[in-house]
């Protein structure tokens, strides 16, 4: 038995069993991080010691019979945008490069409480704005299954590191699709929940109305697991949701028979790569056969998505991120003249250029003169596309769309055109904006070997529809997980090569071991 | 709709967004905000008359408590991530004359 290659489920039965103690699964972790890290670089801290010490701790509750939950003693990792208390937490910017949390997330602590073994803090685009994990001020993360291909985001160093067995599974957060875009291009099982489901408390803030965490994973089953684990109302969360049930394992069934399924035509259409639109129709028709009804429908409203999006995300953003001034915490610049001078100066030099990108537009379309007809039309747009699902889920169970218009691209092919790496979410915003659960799942790879993921969306608080469909779709084929063996990376972001500096690393923190830049 | 963002717009922007950007990151937000805008004017075609802009998904409304202090101290934990600290206090540069 080959320890890496099990669930995070599995693991946990081995655990509990006693066949596997929590040491051995970190040692197993921590092996593979050694072997594939310096390829992959899905984190930006490995907390070592704080692994191992956790490990034993954890092994003496499960003896004492105090843990006995699914996934005590099971080594994970942590989007870099989650609170942490005493590691490091950069949110992939300089501008938090020495920050360490007096606390930690909400989402983070639950896990821990079920036993979680945290192995580190997981590389993001900075601030989560991108959606290639290039934007990161510590390096871009690989794509395990093609070196030279990004990984995806903002969640990409998640989905790099569950996809490439350095961790059994990850947290993630989801603005736009920053959940189920990069587990697409990782081959891996990614989950938004409803808005308000996973408490948002020690979430660093980009787009509040759209931000939610949920897991990253190698199967339906641990996503299932995961979200039952993080999902509860939280009064510390203001818009947290308190649900009526939390069984999100109750669907782990394959059955889609009566399940009526949507395919929204307008996702279809130009611009969506044919392989991809070929796989997800050829697995729609395989959900038939099972005894799904699946029909075609307009959703309509697709082209404004992205348009009302970016408005309502960066006026967010604008006003989220005016909390780092170089005062209280994270970077201060040097040889400022005053306070204003002080400001403007540590913003300047600690935020990269699309996180300033953003902090100008949405400060602009928030501006005296223009919050009418940009911000408040984005508004008036998002509530008519949450109408647009609400007509779609009067007829459907669930709707099934493509993840991302291509496979992972290559590396360093997206930034020089924001627009065009904006155009790639046109299949995961709309979720946001209507506060909708979406999971993907993998339904194969294309001709170049990428993965493909397959997107299920289901109405306000139906996570049990799409756990069940997309436990079904897994249930076609065999689990796929890339090789790493062949070293094929021949190619550094030009981006970042440009930048004319060296992969950096955070500031050393005491008894924190820094990933293999 | 070209050229709405003229370099005092772009100045204008840089104070509220509290950002001091080079003359090239200037000339680069020009053009990335004039495209950005251009392709958000799509939203124009759609009629919105009658729709109430949607803030929030869900009916929240906001959430009251009784002003009981749950959290400890812990001013020694957040004062250590201070750039520049004076005793117990965040430290900044003069503020008035």
């Amino acid at each position: 038995m080959d320890i890496k290659h099990l669930t995070a489920a599995g693991l946990g039965r081995k655990i509990q069993a006693g066949d596997v103690s929590v040491r051995e699964a970190v040692e197993a972790a921590l092996a593979q991080i050694d072997q594939v890290e310096g390829d992959v670089h899905g984190f930006v801290t490995i907390d070592r010691e704080g692994a191992f010490r956790r490990a034993d701790e954890v092994q003496k509750l499960i003896e004492e019979g105090k843990l006995t939950g699914p996934l005590a003693g099971v080594p994970m990792a942590v989007k870099d945008n989650l609170c942490t208390k005493g590691v490091l937490t950069t949110c992939s910017s300089k501008i938090l490069h020495n920050f360490v949390p007096s606390y930690t997330a909400e989402a983070v602590k639950r896990l821990e409480t079920e036993g979680a073994v945290i192995l580190g803090k997981t590389n993001m685009d900075e601030f989560a704005m991108g959606s290639t994990t290039e934007t990161s001020y510590y390096g871009e993360t690989r794509n395990p299954w093609d070196l030279n291909h990004v990984p995806g985001g903002s969640s990409g160093g998640s989905c790099a590191a569950v996809a490439a067995e350095e961790c059994f599974y990850a947290l993630g957060s989801d603005t736009g699709g920053s959940i189920r875009q990069p587990s697409a291009f990782c081959g891996v099982v990614g989950m938004k929940p409803t808005y308000g489901t996973v408490s948002r408390y020690g979430l660093i803030a980009y787009g509040s109305s759209l931000d939610q965490i949920g897991p990253v994973a190698r199967d339906v089953t641990d996503c299932a697991v995961i979200l039952e684990a993080i999902a509860a109302h939280d009064p510390k969360d203001s818009t947290s949701v308190g649900r009526k049930s939390y069984g999100f394992t109750d669907t782990l069934t394959e059955n889609v028979a009566g399940m009526k399924i949507g395919i929204p035509k307008d996702y279809f259409g130009d611009g969506l790569d044919r392989e991809i639109k070929n796989r997800i129709l050829d697995t729609a028709e395989e959900l038939g056969k099972k005894g799904a009804v699946v029909e075609e429908f307009d959703l309509s409203l697709v082209k404004y998505a992205i348009p009302a999006y970016y408005v309502i995300a960066s006026a967010e953003a604008s006003s989220n991120l005016s909390r780092f001034d170089g005062v209280k915490y994270g970077y201060r610049a040097d040889g400022y003249e005053g306070l204003h001078n002080m400001y403007k100066k540590s913003r300047s030099e600690g935020f990269g250029p699309e996180v300033k990108r953003r902090i100008m537009l949405g400060s602009f379309v928030l501006s005296s003169g223009y919050y009418d007809a940009y911000y408040r039309k984005a508004l008036r747009t998002k509530a008519l596309i949450k109408q647009a699902f609400d007509q779609a889920f009067e007829r459907y169970d669930v709707i099934i769309a493509p993840a991302a218009p291509t496979t992972a691209p290559r590396l360093g092919s997206s930034l020089n055109d924001p627009l065009k790496m904006y155009l790639s979410d046109i299949y995961t915003v709309s979720v946001n904006l209507a506060g909708l659960p979406g999971i993907s799942v993998p339904v194969g790879t294309d001709s170049k070997g990428l993965p493909i993921g397959m997107q299920i969306i289901g109405d306000c608080y139906q996570e049990k529809k799409i756990i069940q469909a997309a436990y079904t779709v897994e249930s076609m084929r065999e689990y796929a997980r890339p090789v790493l063996t062949e070293r094929r990376r021949e190619h550094t972001c030009p981006a970042f090569a440009e930048s004319g500096r060296e992969c950096e690393r955070p500031a050393f923190t005491e008894g924190i071991e820094k990933g293999g830049w | 709709m070209a050229n709405r963002i003229s370099d005092e717009t772009i100045e204008y922007v840089g104070i509220l967004a509290k950002l001091e950007l080079s003359e090239q990151e200037k000339e680069a937000a020009k053009g990335d905000m004039e495209r950005m805008l251009e392709y958000i004017d799509v939203l124009n075609e759609l009629d919105t008359s009658g729709t109430e802009p949607m803030s929030h998904v869900f009916p929240v409304n906001n959430v009251f408590r009784e002003d009981v202090v749950t959290n400890g101290a812990g001013s020694e934990e957040t004062l250590a991530n201070a750039p520049v600290r004076a005793g117990q206090s965040f430290k900044v540069p003069k503020t008035i004359g």
